[in-house]
């Protein structure tokens, strides 16, 4: 299944922004040599494009201008344009609201995805180094179970992990959604094909020869070379964890364990059971919620990019 | 020779640890779901004492197999997908085509915009949209009143579609990404002779490039309905809008999660979700077979 995998995309790829350009393109501007299409047809093209892009980020555009006004012009005045800013205020009332229950629950967030993910990356990533590095019998069969569970629905998967996690005492307690979260198949996946591109297996033969340890060999070694693909595995777990909403939802029942996005939903709920109305805090929040997600893919482009196309791929 | 080996199982045991944690996160609740749904639990009598668990062996199974309202909600997911799904696909593939057709740098651009929804937490996506769809609080009503349109997107008529914009807002762009890389992965030599032979950029688009991605297209299509089937939480943020509508037994999970927790009943919502998983793996097998057949 592997060999169907370009081997560019598998080998890190140098520091380079962006994808490796892979078709050589000979001509300034950019273009295919012997295209010639007509200009009606590249106007029609752009104009497609754009009005995707504008379908695409004006819904976000909706949101930054909404959490900026007070609630009174969020029903009155035009959406898609700013009134009088109160963005101060609102965040101000979000983070005082009900002694500050925003705050706890972004630190939550973070904190369950950070200890979850850091957990997931060291299991995961040795499991594929093991898995691409070693030649033992029943290998074959491990890596069968990990792309067959990537067929077995989630939906199998929950009420009975309840169940279990209730016979293990760890319901409502923050570990029911970080232990879970360390056995990730799809990231020993990625882990494994990239240490195969990564690692050369002479380099781990001369360690060997030089009196190293397996242990060792790993460590000095192996994880060194597989740096940019454990990045790539704790991105993708983290934005998984950070916008996971199931899990937390069945395992987490106190407010104050809770995390962010479980809390919107919770915010959401009470302007139909009350009659508070927190349209204003949901916008706001959420607003909040989604800034250090997008930064960290923005900023992450290449790690996240190679990574989903490597799983595409399978 | 002999060190060969042991240092095989040294290597063996770096995936130790995620193997013990899969058994026991995976294979046991599997295990757990197929011996639960074997039993049935009853309050004793008029309510007193201790509920009493007994063997029922495949009664849960029959009582699912002949739900009403849990394959009403099957089927109401099933449609859904039917439509959306292919609908996502073919707009995914138009989006990478002409990115494919556009001078790099430029597509660079457009592919990041088209990219921003993807980055979004999938609560925060719903929440937009829900915001969005609103009559209260979203611009979309006003703006189709200036049409003449009244329109309502939380109503019966029409929350299918709601969803499923969402989830082409949410989705698109993470197909266009996986089909534009397979699409740079063709080799250019193959559109240089078809050029030269004088095919037009339509033809090289529909009859070189198309079936060079079908594969991806397959694949991001199998997973979309392994997931579309088991679709949640944008259900089940639409309900706490319009409960009139969504109602608890909107999707299979839902109607699932409602039998664990609202009414407690974890045997029969074990028998669901076995039921649940099965059908899922059969479209997926079935879709797969169907699409992989075609010679490419």
């Amino acid at each position: 299944m592997t060999t169907l995998l370009d081997p560019a995309t598998t080998r890190p790829e140098p520091a380079a922004p962006g994808p490796v350009p892979r078709r050589r393109r000979t001509r300034p501007d950019d273009l295919p040599a012997g295209v010639n299409p007509s200009k009606t047809s590249r106007a029609l093209v752009i104009l497609g494009l754009l009005l995707f892009a504008v379908y695409s980020v004006a819904p976000l555009w909706w949101m930054v201008v909404a959490a900026t006004k007070n609630q009174s012009d969020l029903y009155t005045t035009n959406g898609l344009w700013f009134a009088d800013n109160h963005l101060w205020e609102n965040l101000r009332s979000l983070v005082t609201y009900n002694d500050g229950i925003f705050l706890r629950w972004m630190v939550n967030t973070l904190v369950y995805g950070i200890t979850g993910t850091v957990g997931m990356a060291v299991i995961c990533v040795a499991c594929g180094y093991g898995l691409a590095m070693y030649d033992f019998r029943g290998r074959g069969v491990l890596m069968g179970c990990v792309i067959g569970s990537f067929l077995v629905p989630g939906a199998l998967l929950t009420i009975p992990s309840f169940l279990l996690l209730t016979e293990l005492k760890m319901v409502n307690t923050p570990w029911a959604v970080i232990i879970p979260g360390f056995f990730s198949a799809f990231s020993v996946y990625l882990a494994k094909v990239y240490a195969e591109g990564a690692i050369p297996r002479e380099l781990l033969e001369a360690a060997r020869i030089d009196g190293a340890g397996e242990l060792r060999i790993f460590l000095q070694i192996g994880a060194r070379l597989m740096s940019t693909g454990a990045a790539t595995v704790f991105l993708l777990g983290f934005v998984g964890s950070w916008n996971s909403f199931f899990g937390p939802l069945i395992f987490l029942r106190g407010e104050e364990k809770w995390t962010v996005m479980l809390g919107l939903y919770h915010w959401l709920n009470i302007k139909m059971d009350q009659s508070v109305d927190l349209t204003s805090l949901v916008v706001v929040g959420s607003f909040i919620s989604l800034i250090p997600m997008v930064v960290l893919m923005l900023s992450m482009q290449r790690y996240w990019r190679s990574g989903i196309t490597l799983g595409s791929m399978k | 020779m002999r060190w060969r080996t042991a240092m095989a199982w040294k290597g063996a045991a770096f995936t130790v640890p995620f193997f013990a944690g899969f058994a026991l996160f995976t294979v046991v609740p599997v295990l757990m779901a197929l011996s639960k749904s074997m039993y049935s639990t009853r309050s004793s009598g008029l309510g007193f004492g201790e509920p009493v668990v007994t063997f029922s062996g495949l009664e849960n199974f029959t009582r699912g197999l002949t739900d009403g309202r849990f394959w009403g909600s099957m089927w109401r997911v099933a449609l859904f997908s039917v439509i959306v799904i292919p609908l996502i696909q073919v707009v995914s593939l138009l989006m990478a085509l002409m990115l494919d057709a556009i001078r790099r740098r430029l597509a660079a651009r457009f592919r990041l915009a088209l990219l921003i929804p993807y980055m979004i937490p999938g609560i925060v996506q719903t929440l937009i949209w829900i915001y969005l769809y609103s009559p209260v609080v979203g611009p979309l009503s006003p703006f189709f009143r200036w049409f003449g349109l009244d329109v309502n997107f939380y109503s019966g008529d029409l929350i299918w579609v709601s969803i499923g914009n969402l989830m082409a807002w949410g989705g698109v762009g993470f197909t266009m990404l996986i089909v534009y890389g397979a699409l740079q992965a063709v080799p250019a030599e193959i559109f240089d002779s078809a050029r030269v032979d004088g095919a037009s950029e339509w033809r090289i688009a529909w009859y070189i490039k198309v079936p060079f991605v079908r594969r991806s297209l397959v694949l991001v299509s199998v997973l979309s309905i392994i997931g579309t089937l088991q679709i949640f939480s944008d259900p089940l943020l639409f309900r706490s809008m319009t409960p009139e509508t969504v109602n608890k037994d909107f999707t299979p999970i839902m109607m699932i999660y409602n039998q664990a927790f609202a009414e407690g009943n974890f045997n029969y919502a074990s028998a669901l979700s076995i039921i649940l998983a099965l059908v899922v793996g059969v479209v997926s097998a079935i879709f797969y077979r169907l699409t992989n057949r075609a010679p490419v």
